[in-house]
């Protein structure tokens, strides 16, 4: 059967610490816009007609920063699911290279002593 | 304890140990790794010495083990893992070993020369094998002149166009590709093809060879052929069985190799070391008695009496080897016994320069404040947790990636412990500017509050919001401010206010100030702790108090100043400039009105100002004045002794004038290298502004740009973007926030270091000590 293996060893790695990160720093953002937090105010697309147009104010930005935050929630469980495919690709690869044999190498070099002018 | 803030104490010690014991105790002395071999023979050149010949034979030994090396790899064959043996390697080692690696290296370059042959052959058969499988299909046309052969591939287009020219068309030339078997492992596959070339003449041969094609007769009627054929094929197949055979005899010779390939290696390098190191001793007359001077702490003297003693026992001589120290006016090397965690901070300052004999040691303070100055420009806690992380894995993960024979790979190793604390820092950093990824954490709420700036209780209506883009809270008004600075670091709502740069470039710019006259302070101090150790108290009262005197007078007063002004409550459209004040000072310009901090502010900066400027003299001529005092007491002294030698007074008293200019131009250069110093080192030290200005920008730009067009993004596939905008951003930040700003952060911090903190104290002009060390040198294999 075609091997499921389609990435390196470093391409495993890589994602897999992307996705820790991923998850973690976009559920914390997730988190923070549903507090609505005020220093993440810049990163909500509001508009003027927002503001003036709101019947009960301020329920049209609270909204706008419940989205953003499900947005960020979606985001960080893409990035699960990313994660989950590296690590079977990580897994994969250790497979891999245990079937293989592994390799032993020890480099030889001739020695370099220092001198001393005493 | 002491060793590690100075350099150890060093001792000359002469050993005298008899020539049959001289292995085993030199052995001894490399596994403990304590003592540095002195060379008692400076002027011989490297043939001269004595046993070079046996030097030369653990060269040639080492060139046929790089030579097996290769050929194992070659051959994929694994070798097993390291085990230490402590056989210690003895003189008739070295024959034995010798003769055995010879019969190794002829014997595989026979295998190899053999089997390269065979090769050769196989490949020419089947290249028949292939010519007269195509050849029946080129028989339509029969010629009875013709050649064939095999060609590569890439020159055949030229070989027909040279056809072309020398037979004008008067050739028929067929060829096809040569489709490689399964079971033919050359070593590198070229594309050849058959050809047949129906042509009159000779000339074809000449050139054929020309093109390094090979040519094979080929008999004309098909009989012939088809046994021709049959008897390629027996031949080929006899040939196939011979070469897996001398394959599978080399596997094995090269097998039995490799299980001893590493016990050779370490005992080889063992043995030229000690080979080598008997080259810088003495041998007496008698050829029985070796001598050897050494350099060894004082503090282990008793540990290589010990090893020596063990060493001779081994070696059954009857005669202990004998430790005799000796005093010495020569400066020892500088030895600082330093662990894996200081090893780091120790090469960084090493690099700059090896301290002179027991000088205080900058590494243990090194050891803070460098993390901390790196963290002052870094300053950013997201970063921050990054390097820690990355800095955790580099030292969890060593062994695996010291594996790697990296260069670049092996400095990030050696450096883990530097990168981890500078990680850890800046994550304190970032929390007290509060900053992570450019946004702050609003932990213990706002000082600040809007609400008050309205109706009734302030001057904002609904008419304001809407007519003006910027507003300004005001801390007059009753509870905009509350009157509680936030408690932990940098109040958030800087974060989102438009004038956030004017109040963080004021605070980090008179931060830097204060940070970088602190630890030039510190760096004075230490000058004092050296000149008590050398019990140099002259230099304490010539130098040292002059120094601190002009540093603090001055730029003491600087701080004092920046202090005040923070912690006293003024108006701040009325508040005078620090720096207009300053320049005031120096000017003694005090014309200008309201430019006073506190009442008595005139007498008292008069008075320093008076104070720093009478250093600059006594500096300048105390010192001097005084040895020249002392150089005429002692001419006056020896002025009847040297009466008779009218010659000898004249060539006194010159050497005496030429050493009283020389003293005069250093103490000069001296006193205005430190004054002028001063000054340009405490602007130097505003790069911690700088570089921290840098990174909050970078930051904020990286977020502002990549990040936040995905965040704004609320319609259907905003998620998804987000997903992949957020692999940028990471990418992003850890190539030009963590590596290059890093890089940059840790040299403004190294150069600070160096030069800024480091010459107000350090003289860094002795040599290291460098022990014969057997684990030190598998280490830097």
């Amino acid at each position: 059967m075609p091997s499921l293996l389609f990435c390196g060893p470093k391409m495993a790695a890589c994602g897999i610490v992307i996705s820790i990160w991923g998850v973690i720093m976009l559920v914390m953002l997730g988190i923070f816009f549903s507090a609505k937090s005020a220093v993440l105010i810049e990163d909500v697309p509001f508009t003027e007609e927002d503001i003036r147009n709101d019947k009960n104010p301020p329920g049209t930005i609270y909204g706008l920063y419940n989205q953003v935050g499900i947005n960020c929630f979606i985001a960080a469980a893409i990035y699960v699911a990313v994660g989950a495919v590296s690590l079977c690709q990580g897994h994969l690869v250790i497979a891999r290279n245990w079937l293989n044999g592994q390799h032993y190498s020890f480099r030889f070099s001739s020695l370099d002593l220092h001198t001393n002018s005493g | 304890m002491d060793s590690f803030f100075r350099s150890e104490e060093m001792c000359l010690v002469q050993l005298f140990f008899q020539t049959e014991s001289a292995h085993n105790c030199i052995n001894e002395l490399g596994h403990l790794g304590l003592v540095q071999f002195k060379d008692l023979n400076p002027g011989t050149v490297a043939f001269q010495r004595r046993f070079v010949k046996e030097v030369k034979k653990c060269e040639e030994m080492e060139r046929i083990l790089r030579f097996l090396e290769n050929e194992v790899v070659k051959s994929n064959i694994p070798i097993p893992a390291d085990f230490t043996s402590e056989t210690i390697p003895v003189p008739r080692d070295v024959l034995d070993l010798e003769s055995r690696f010879d019969k190794l290296e002829q014997e595989l370059k026979e295998i190899n020369s053999n089997r390269d042959t065979l090769r050769q052959n196989f490949t020419q058969l089947m290249e028949i094998n292939h010519l007269l499988k195509v050849f029946d299909a080129f028989l339509f046309y029969l010629h009875d002149r013709f050649v064939a052969g095999v060609i590569k591939h890439e020159r055949f287009p030229a070989f027909e166009k040279i056809l072309w020219r020398l037979f004008h068309g008067n050739f028929v030339l067929r060829h096809a590709e040569i489709k490689p078997h399964e079971e033919e492992n050359m070593a590198d596959p070229v594309k050849k093809d058959v050809f047949v070339v129906f042509v009159q003449g000779d000339q074809i041969r000449g050139k054929i060879r020309k093109f390094h094609a090979s040519m094979y007769p080929c008999p004309n009627n098909a009989y012939a052929r088809k046994e021709m054929r049959t008897n390629v094929n027996t031949r080929i197949e006899d040939l196939r069985l011979v070469l897996k055979r001398t394959e599978e005899f080399r596997e094995t010779t090269l097998t039995a190799a490799a299980a001893n390939l590493q016990e050779w290696a370490s005992k080889v390098k063992k043995m030229k070391a000690i080979y080598y190191t008997l080259n810088l001793c003495n041998i007496d007359i008698t050829q029985k008695l070796i001598v050897a001077e050494i350099w060894c702490p004082v503090s282990d003297l008793n540990s290589v009496h010990t090893a020596l003693i063990h060493g001779s026992e081994q070696s059954g001589s009857s005669l202990s080897p004998v430790v005799n120290r000796i005093q010495t006016q020569q400066t020892p090397p500088t030895f600082n016994r330093v662990n894996s965690f200081t090893s780091g901070f120790q090469s960084i300052i090493d690099a700059y320069g090896v301290g002179n004999y027991q000088e205080i040691n900058p590494a243990p303070y090194t050891m803070v404040t460098f993390p901390f100055l790196f963290a002052v420009m870094f300053g950013d806690c997201g970063h921050g947790l990054v390097m820690t992380l990355l800095a955790l894995w580099l030292i969890l993960h060593q062994e695996h990636f010291r594996k790697l024979k990296n260069e670049l790979i092996d400095m990030l190793v050696d450096g883990r412990y530097i990168i981890f604390l500078m990680g850890l820092f800046s994550i304190y950093t970032g929390l007290i500017y509060n900053d992570c990824f450019s946004k702050s954490f609003n932990v213990f709420g706002s000082s600040w509050s809007v609400r008050p700036m309205f109706h009734p209780h302030g001057p904002w209506t609904n008419d304001t919001l809407h007519d003006s883009g910027h507003l300004h809270l005001d801390p007059l008004v009753s509870g905009v401010y509350s009157g509680n600075p936030y408690p932990f670091g940098v109040d958030p709502i800087w974060n989102i206010a438009s004038n956030k740069l004017s109040f963080l470039n004021s605070y980090k710019m008179k931060m830097s100030v204060i940070m970088g006259v602190a630890h030039m302070l510190f760096g004075v101090t230490l000058s004092l702790v050296n000149y008590i150790f050398f019990r140099n108290l002259k230099d304490v009262a010539l130098q040292f108090i002059p120094e601190v005197i002009f540093m603090l007078s001055l730029f003491g007063y600087l701080i004092f100043l920046i202090l005040y002004k923070w912690c006293v409550v003024m108006k701040s459209e009325s508040a005078p400039s620090i720096l207009l004040l300053f320049i005031n000072m120096m000017l003694f310009d005090y014309s200008s009105e309201g430019t006073v901090l506190y009442r008595t502010q005139k007498p008292v900066q008069i008075f320093l100002v008076v104070v720093a400027v009478l250093m600059v003299p006594w500096l300048l001529f105390a010192k001097p004045l005084l040895l020249y005092r002392k150089h005429k007491q002692l001419k006056f002294l020896s002025l009847p002794f040297c009466l008779s030698l009218f010659f000898g007074v004249k060539k006194a008293f010159v050497s005496l004038q030429v050493s009283m200019a020389d003293i005069f131009v250093y103490q000069g250069i001296h006193t205005i290298e430190y004054c002028l110093g001063c000054i340009s080192n405490t602007a130097s030290y505003l790069r911690l502004w700088a570089l921290s200005l840098a990174h909050a920008e970078l930051s904020e730009v990286l977020w502002k740009m990549v990040l936040q067009v995905a965040l704004r993004v609320t319609s259907g596939m905003g998620s998804v973007l987000l997903a992949v905008t957020f692999a940028a951003f990471a990418v992003l930040t850890v190539t030009i926030l963590l590596v290059m700003e890093g890089l940059s952060a840790f040299l403004h911090a190294l150069r600070l270091h160096w030069v800024e903190f480091q010459n107000k104290f350090y003289k860094g002009s002795g040599y290291k000590f460098t022990p014969l060390s057997f684990n030190r040198m598998r280490d830097m294999q």
